[in-house]
């Protein structure tokens, strides 16, 4: 057998059983998900170039509330707001058991950033910027940004233009938390005292992030 | 938190959005819309420690970047020291570097002096074992060990150009106002729940990601002990106003801060290590303030009757023992 024919069946192979898994994937997605896999990706692990966030592995409670803040009103985004309004309570526990549960990608996401960018992204997500009010990221979202779920989702890896994107949504009030709900006062206080560069630095620098898998990182768990 | 105490929040919120949606959004803005900016807030500080950047190289600069590393992973960089999760950032904030957050500076250049706590003079270095035997509730590094020589580097290097022997503004924790009513367990309760649990569980034992400690327990075996002076309520309640939550210094009225102090004061934790054989006796000793908890009946419970340290002194702590 020749290296090329070795290779393609080989290739072949792999082919079928990635399709194999795929729809073993696809069959195990409720029918509720289809709308959001067109964006969010087949396995939940976003589409950076469009802003669009990993959905995979997020924690069932915190998906739930932000479709839930979608539909009323807490949280605005044009694609979004349309397309969680019509849901049911149940279809919104569906889809946010189906992408819990789903393995986070590991892949940073693209990101053009600069040195400059860089130091000023690290600082602030590691340390952050005391003087001016600004808590580290990591001070809430863990050490690497892989979150402590459920309030604080990782963030490592995210895209930039989303992480750039829901700084912003803090701002200008069109992401919200009902009055009780400390997580989004915290975010917003951060959020409130960032100007443009450092909101586009930790963003750029963030989404470089690798998020590690979960198989490689113990469990969150009580001290 | 669980997922069941978050989704009770939900409801709560779902049942009162209707009657107050207005006039809690109105009080959450009037809230965090001029929040002030830190715990520096009113502390009248003018000084302001050197850049990281501006730390030098070297063995010198090494020593203050082994300091500086110490404040922000305490149980890794000085673990055989430490006997619980803290890390001294977690009261420090800014590794050390933020008025009104006991800053590092302003402790260096107050030191030797007398304390009570001890009725001795105390060096830098010894006023650093004090951290690492009670708030750390780990054993005193000896006296030049490279723990105490890095903390004391760093210290040093952020006070540069802070007169030494004068108070300097921003030192300790902000002065907060007595509260109107006595601080009440019942109270605290209610103010831990909505503005603490989040982030240091509702069993106070903080919370991990990857085996590390993001947020850090407040009582329980892993918190500082009875000796530690966040367990004294007032020096807790000081610390909590201008501190908590991140990002949100001065936000609790002084009153809620009172109150959630003295819960997280009257909750269980490990023994003081100047231990006297009995609670009582320990109390009559070293806890005869208003302001600590130890030997209280609290709900039913005698704090601190756990009986005897689990660790005996070591010989570092020979001269800071009673």
């Amino acid at each position: 057998m020749s290296a090329h024919r070795f290779t393609a069946i080989s290739t072949g192979l792999s082919m079928a059983l990635l399709g194999a898994l795929t729809s073993a994937l696809a069959a195990s997605a409720p029918p509720e998900t289809s709308t959001c896999l067109a964006c969010h990706g087949a396995n939940g692990e976003g589409m950076a170039a469009a802003g669009y966030p990993r959905l995979a592995g997020l924690s069932s409670l915190y998906l739930t509330e932000q479709l839930n803040a979608y539909i009323d009103g807490r949280r605005v985004n044009a694609i979004m707001s349309g397309i969680a309004n019509p849901l049911s309570a149940q279809q919104i526990q569906s889809i946010a058991d189906y992408f819990s549960a789903l393995p986070a990608s590991s892949a940073p996401s693209p990101s053009a950033l600069d040195a400059a960018q860089s130091s000023l992204g690290r600082q602030l997500a590691e340390r952050g910027d005391w003087d001016n009010g600004i808590p580290a990221c990591f001070n809430c979202h863990a050490s690497g940004g892989i979150g402590v779920q459920p309030a604080f989702p990782p963030i490592a890896g995210q895209p930039a233009a989303y992480i750039e994107a829901q700084i912003k949504a803090w701002k200008t009030g069109t992401r919200q938390g009902s009055p009780q709900n400390l997580a989004n006062a915290l975010m917003y206080s951060v959020a409130m005292r960032m100007d443009e560069t450092q909101t586009k630095a930790v963003a750029a620098w963030l989404a470089a992030q690798p998020l590690p898998a979960p198989d490689t990182r113990p469990a969150h768990t009580k001290p | 938190m669980n997922a069941s105490s978050i989704a009770q929040l939900s409801v709560n919120a779902g049942l009162l959005l209707p009657l107050c949606m207005l006039l809690t959004s109105t009080a959450l803005h009037a809230a965090t819309e001029t929040p002030a900016l830190s715990a520096a807030t009113g502390t009248g500080v003018s000084f302001h420690p050197p850049g990281e950047h501006m730390i030098p190289e070297g063995k010198f600069g090494d020593m203050i970047r082994m300091g500086r590393d110490i404040m922000l992973d305490t149980p890794k960089h000085a673990a055989p020291f430490v006997g619980n999760t803290l890390s001294c950032a977690n009261c420090h904030l800014d590794a050390g570097r933020m008025a009104g957050s006991s800053p590092l500076w302003a402790a260096y250049v107050s030191y030797p002096a007398y304390r009570a706590k001890n009725d001795k003079i105390n060096t830098y270095q010894q006023r650093l074992q004090g951290c690492f035997r009670f708030s750390m509730n780990g054993s005193a590094p000896p006296l030049g060990d490279p723990v105490l020589v890095a903390l004391e580097a760093y210290s040093f290097w952020l006070a540069t150009g802070l007169p030494v022997g004068k108070e300097a503004a921003g030192r300790g924790y902000p002065d907060i106002d007595k509260p109107a009513q006595s601080p009440d367990f019942k109270r605290g309760q209610t103010v831990y729940a909505a503005r603490c649990a989040l982030c240091h569980g509702a069993d106070g034992a903080g919370q991990k990601a990857a085996g590390r400690v993001v947020f850090p327990p407040l009582w329980g075996e892993n918190a500082f002990n009875w000796g530690a002076g966040m367990a004294s309520f007032n020096n807790a309640a000081a610390f909590i106003y201008a501190n908590m939550p991140y990002g949100m210094s001065y936000s609790l009225t002084p009153q809620e801060a009172w109150d959630v102090a003295y819960f997280m004061d009257a909750q269980e934790r490990p023994q003081d290590p100047r231990w006297l054989g009995s609670v009582a006796a320990t109390r009559t000793k070293f806890h005869d303030t208003p302001y600590s908890l130890y030997g209280q009946t609290i709900q039913g419970r005698i704090l601190g009757n756990s009986g005897a340290p689990k660790r005996p002194p070591n010989e570092s702590e020979a001269h800071i023992a009673p």
